[in-house]
């Protein structure tokens, strides 16, 4: 019950001190928003990212195509081998003969067919078509077929997998290296909003001293004013960032450019976006909160 | 028995002051006991030193047993708890009522509001002031408000109380008014009684215990009823 009240009258004295010092209440609030809604892009667009790479790696094939000479015994060796490899999903490893494909040729196409007829022998390549389990690692499974024997040439759409891998690089960097900046910047706003509440409640917080008051008691609600300001930040960048990410949702019909690139739906990232944000804001808050009653409450 | 005892005590500020050199004093449980002594002489040090805002450089300060020189920061609290401080300026906040200024410390303490009210109203009737609960410090005189500051220093009945010139800032008329109380409490809680004063009419007229310092050292400690021509002697 005792603790029950303390931190009762923590929460009381930190929320009257968030509208004393409303301006600077404001302030430290819209920053910690503005970081947030940050926060909240590069969350939302990892969630996006992560999303796309997995809807490419249901559509991204490796094609293994075998020298001409290899016999039917070489072309199951290297199925064989191809099965060996940790990223190759076993079970998605097809192959295609040169009869095979000869034939598809000859029914897609009459005129194909006449070619094919004058041919002595067939000109075609078998192949493999092979499936990742991490269409991340794509390129090193590609390379390391290459340099299986007899096979000639390894293809997987390598430009755009690598042009895209480059994008959700460079946007994920920078969305941390802002967000991190931005950290540091509202940690220290907070801190000062904490600084002048010590100052202006300094004759509260010496007579607190010198009843007898604890050190945690007298420093809770500055704690708890900090965590305040912090989580409302949070709620509003939660409410920004979530009617953006439904407005762009249904501007775009759920996808970017093509149906390559789909996104989240908005209400499956609702949790866990209010979730990080709010404890985000509210760990910012009281770290700045923490350094100036480190600083400045004179115990 | 001996509550208070100061053994050997020394306490140099940095800037190089010398405040208390070589002091040894004993005080008695219940005993109410003046320290009086020019501007700069050492008597808030002395106070300061009671309820550990200081430190001495040397020596022992110990209350009730308890060395409180060597208590960590993070234990002074709970000496405090034992110890009511009257200051000259009152020390009262503005915006709280007489009845919150008292409760004030009990709040922070966590106590249930049917305990604080009950310990409350009994150090307001204490000190006369239970019909003015309700007012703001800025409706009370001086003598008043200095009455709510007793009550504050005595709401938890602590054994000792500090009295940093208590009347420093009243005329001789509510200086005696407060000291009446302040008698009064003495008496009926049995609390021990330290004063640092300037104030030779009140320490004239009480007859009690005068310990007089001069340059941070102890030249004279008169037992009860003890008189003075001037502050010097």
């Amino acid at each position: 019950m005792k603790i029950i009240r303390i931190i009762g009258k923590g929460i009381k004295d930190a929320f009257k001190s968030v509208f004393r010092n409303f301006s600077l209440s404001i302030a430290s609030i819209s920053c910690i928003a503005i970081t947030l809604v940050i926060v909240a892009i590069a969350l939302i667009a990892s969630y996006n990212v992560n999303n796309i790479t997995k809807h490419i790696e249901g559509v991204l094939e490796i094609v293994i195509f075998i020298d001409r000479d290899a016999d039917a015994d070489v072309e199951k060796e290297i199925g064989e081998e191809i099965k060996k490899l940790d990223n190759v999903d076993t079970s998605k490893v097809v192959f295609h003969s040169k009869e095979d494909l000869a034939t598809e040729l000859r029914e897609d196409d009459p005129n194909m067919a006449l070619i094919l007829d004058t041919l002595d022998d067939n000109p075609l390549q078998a192949s493999y078509v092979v499936s990742v389990k991490d269409v991340l690692k794509i390129g090193e499974t590609a390379e390391d077929i290459q340099e299986l024997q007899h096979v000639t040439s390894v293809r997987y759409g390598e430009s755009v997998v690598n042009k895209l891998l480059n994008v959700f690089g460079i946007l994920r960097n920078s969305c941390a290296v802002a967000v991190i900046a931005l950290i540091v910047v509202t940690a220290f706003l907070v801190g000062n909003t904490i600084k002048i509440t010590i100052f202006s409640r300094r004759q509260e917080i010496q007579i607190m001293r010198l009843v007898g008051t604890s050190n945690t008691v007298i420093k809770l609600p500055f704690l708890i004013e900090g965590f305040v300001l912090g989580v409302i930040g949070g709620l509003i960048a939660l409410g920004i960032s979530l009617f953006a990410y439904y407005f762009i949702f249904d501007y775009t019909n759920g996808s970017i450019f093509t149906n390559l690139a789909p996104l989240v739906s908005p209400s499956s990232i609702v949790v866990n976006t209010s979730i990080v944000l709010i404890a985000v804001g509210g760990l910012v808050g009281m770290f700045g909160s923490i350094m100036s009653t480190r600083k400045y409450l004179k115990i | 028995m001996d509550f208070i005892e100061f053994k050997n005590v020394y306490k140099v500020y940095k800037n190089g002051v010398s405040a208390l050199a070589d002091l040894n004093l004993t005080i008695k449980k219940g005993e109410f006991v003046f320290i009086i002594g020019q501007s700069g002489s050492g008597k808030s040090t002395l106070t300061k030193l009671l309820y550990r805002e200081e430190r001495p450089n040397r020596g022992e300060v110990l209350v009730g047993g308890v060395n409180v020189s060597k208590l960590r920061n993070g234990n002074v609290y709970k000496l405090r708890r034992k110890i009511g401080v009257v200051f000259q300026d009152f020390k009262l906040l503005p915006k709280l009522t007489v009845y919150e200024n008292v409760a004030y410390p009990l709040e922070t303490y966590g106590m249930s509001r049917g305990e604080i009210r009950e310990k409350v109203l009994t150090a307001l009737e204490r000190v006369g002031l239970k019909e003015r609960m309700h007012s703001f410090p800025n409706e009370l005189s001086g003598g008043e408000q200095q009455r709510v500051g007793l009550a504050r220093a005595i709401v938890n009945e602590p054994k000792l109380i500090i009295c940093d010139e208590p009347t420093g800032d009243l005329d001789p008329k509510l200086s005696r008014e407060v000291m009446d109380f302040i008698e009064k409490i003495n008496q009926e809680l049995g609390s021990t009684i330290i004063m640092a004063t300037h104030d030779k009419e009140i320490v004239n007229r009480m007859k009690k215990r005068v310990i007089c310092l001069h340059d941070g050292v102890l030249i004279s400690d008169k037992e009860a009823g003890g008189y003075i021509e001037n502050e010097d002697n």
